[in-house]
């Protein structure tokens, strides 16, 4: 084989190689479509429904917004951030816990693409169960759209965050009741209490600052803005801690992935 | 002037406090079939997942083809496949699927489509091509993952343990597909319990025991070196002559077995015998095959 001829072949598999374990990730979530996009959506509905019917007339959260208006931007965000994460951890335990990961570890996939792959899957998936909820969503409330461009940014910076937090779990995760432990313990009570169904300013003093620790009540309340154009704090520091939070779990997850922490020893 | 298929130099590796290998030098070159032997915990899985990079050495080196398996990993693991010792696989997918995937990783695409026919004739899964890969008996997974190894055509082919609870259908129609890659030019790597698999198909034979390889040559060399003749006598409830007694190895029952270097030995037991009065009952010859030295090398604790 010459040497020409290899390069040639290296540097087209470093973009095939990637690519086609993106697309092995998509169609892996895509298969149980059932599971992996309509359950997250018919749970959020169900929230939707119960929530609003039973607090629409109760809670007063921004003046001449709706509660159900207000609810449905934190219940997108909220299955956006929830499915991203569930689908790099998902996969990540399934393929270590059957053994299948080492056909991907066998390859010459340098850490960067195998973070790339896994990631873009996360977003992917996030915004494809976002896009389900807010089309079902639109047959209640008519909302509006007042900044699109930070919807945007929010969920694919969000998702991109909990893809990212995903891989970790999923790297550092040997059994299921671990992974199962970071969702529960972790994932469920900082998207529960991040104001998804609440305005913070609705809390007392205390429970404002300890909500302005959790990193999800920025996301949600950014992408609650790009809809209303009014948020608990300005959007653009809720984009400033979401984007820094990404750059130090992403730096952390390919430091994990170079040295192959629990991949390799 | 071409590289070796492997060298691997000084490859030391540690475990904590175990000393999991102990300064391995090996080379194996482009076209050779050759097994890697040696009992369980012996370091042949290590050996091999450190070529694979699922394992870093803790000092030492080795390459693929000319190419470092930590420093140019992504080179030398285009050049090499390997058939994990374990029966994993993906549950999501059908075998053509799983097969285009694993030639994908490797920048392999659509036209890679002929090779990967030619993996599911040669293996006989052409008719579980679009079976689900969970939905496949225990030997059709075997099957599926030695094809997944194979995928993007390696020159370099390392099979840890490819028959282990295998049918012998399989196992023959195995062998002769690796035999038919081996003969196309494929290096094939073979760790097996299955002695009379490697002195049937490799031309040169390690032996590893506790880190270390232990032995090192051709396969006829090594049959040669160690035992020559097998000469199992029934003899009754004798006492043997001390002229033969040193060639003596074993005796069970009245059945005593003898090793010989060569043919001309065979005369002298059996006049020493007949000097002695001793009436040969039956006899028996056989060559010593690598399960002798095998026992010879790694058999006895040290």
């Amino acid at each position: 084989m010459s040497g020409l001829k290899f390069s040639d072949q290296v540097i087209v598999s470093s973009f095939r190689g990637p690519w086609t374990l993106l697309k092995k990730e998509l169609l892996r979530f895509w298969r149980v479509a059932f599971q992996t996009i309509a359950a997250p959506v018919i749970t959020a509905l169900l929230y939707l429904l119960i929530f609003s019917h039973v607090l629409e007339s109760h809670v007063q959260v921004y003046d001449g917004v709706p509660y159900t208006a207000f609810l449905i931007p934190g219940l997108i965000m909220m299955s956006v951030l929830q499915n991203a994460f569930a689908n790099s951890s998902s996969s990540l335990i399934q393929s270590k816990v059957m053994g299948n990961l080492v056909f991907v570890l066998l390859t010459p996939l340098t850490h960067l693409q195998f973070f790339l792959a896994f990631l873009i899957a996360a977003i992917i998936r996030g915004m494809v169960v976002g896009l389900c909820i807010y089309l079902v969503a639109m047959w209640f409330v008519d909302l509006q759209l007042a900044n699109p461009w930070m919807i945007i940014a929010f969920a694919l910076l969000g998702s991109a965050l909990l893809g990212t937090f995903g891989i970790i779990a999923g790297i550092w995760a040997d059994r299921f009741d671990q992974m199962a432990a970071f969702q529960n313990f972790i994932i469920m009570p900082l998207s529960f209490l991040s104001g998804v169904f609440y305005s913070i300013h609705s809390l007392p003093p205390f429970w404002q600052k300890v909500s302005q620790l959790n990193p999800f009540f920025y996301m949600i309340d950014g992408f609650r803005y790009g809809f209303f154009g009014k948020g608990d704090v300005s959007p653009l520091i809720s984009l400033t801690i979401v984007g820094a939070s990404f750059l130090v779990l992403a730096w952390i997850t390919l430091r994990m992935l170079k040295s192959g922490y629990k991949l390799r020893s | 002037m071409s590289q070796p298929a492997i060298k691997i130099n000084a490859v030391h590796k540690n475990f904590g406090a175990l000393h999991a290998l102990k300064g391995v030098d090996l080379t194996i070159e482009p076209g050779e079939f050759f097994a890697l032997l040696g009992p369980n915990g012996a370091g042949k899985s290590t050996l091999i997942s450190i070529l694979a990079g699922l394992i870093t050495p803790s000092s030492g080196s080795a390459s693929v083809m000319g190419f470092d398996v930590v420093n140019q990993y992504q080179q030398a693991r285009q050049l090499l496949g390997v058939v994990p010792q374990e029966l994993v696989f993906d549950p999501f997918f059908n075998v053509r699927e799983m097969l285009r995937f694993q030639a994908g990783y490797f920048g392999r695409g659509r036209e890679n489509d002929p090779w990967i026919d030619e993996i599911l004739e040669g293996l006989g899964l052409t008719d579980k091509a679009h079976t689900n890969m969970r939905k496949l008996s225990g030997g059709m997974k075997r099957r599926a993952l030695i094809a997944q190894a194979l995928a993007h055509k390696p020159p370099v082919i390392v099979l840890d343990e490819p028959t282990a609870g295998v049918d012998v259908e399989l196992r023959q129609m195995l062998w002769e597909f690796i035999k038919k890659l081996n003969r196309d030019g494929h290096t094939i790597i073979l760790t097996t319990h299955y002695l009379e698999e490697a002195e049937a198909l490799c031309s040169r034979v390690g032996m590893m025991k506790q880190g270390e390889i232990v032995a090192l040559d051709s396969t006829a060399n090594l049959l040669n070196k160690f035992s020559g003749k097998h000469l199992r006598l029934t003899l009754g409830d004798v006492v043997l002559p001390a002229g033969i007694g040193s060639l003596m190895r074993h005796h069970e029952k009245g059945i005593y077995t003898f090793a010989l270097s060569d043919m001309a030995q065979i005369e002298y037991v059996l006049s020493t015998l007949r000097s002695a009065n001793i009436k040969v009952l039956d006899m028996q010859l056989s060559e010593a095959d690598l399960e002798d030295v095998f026992m010879s090398l790694v058999g006895k604790s040290s």
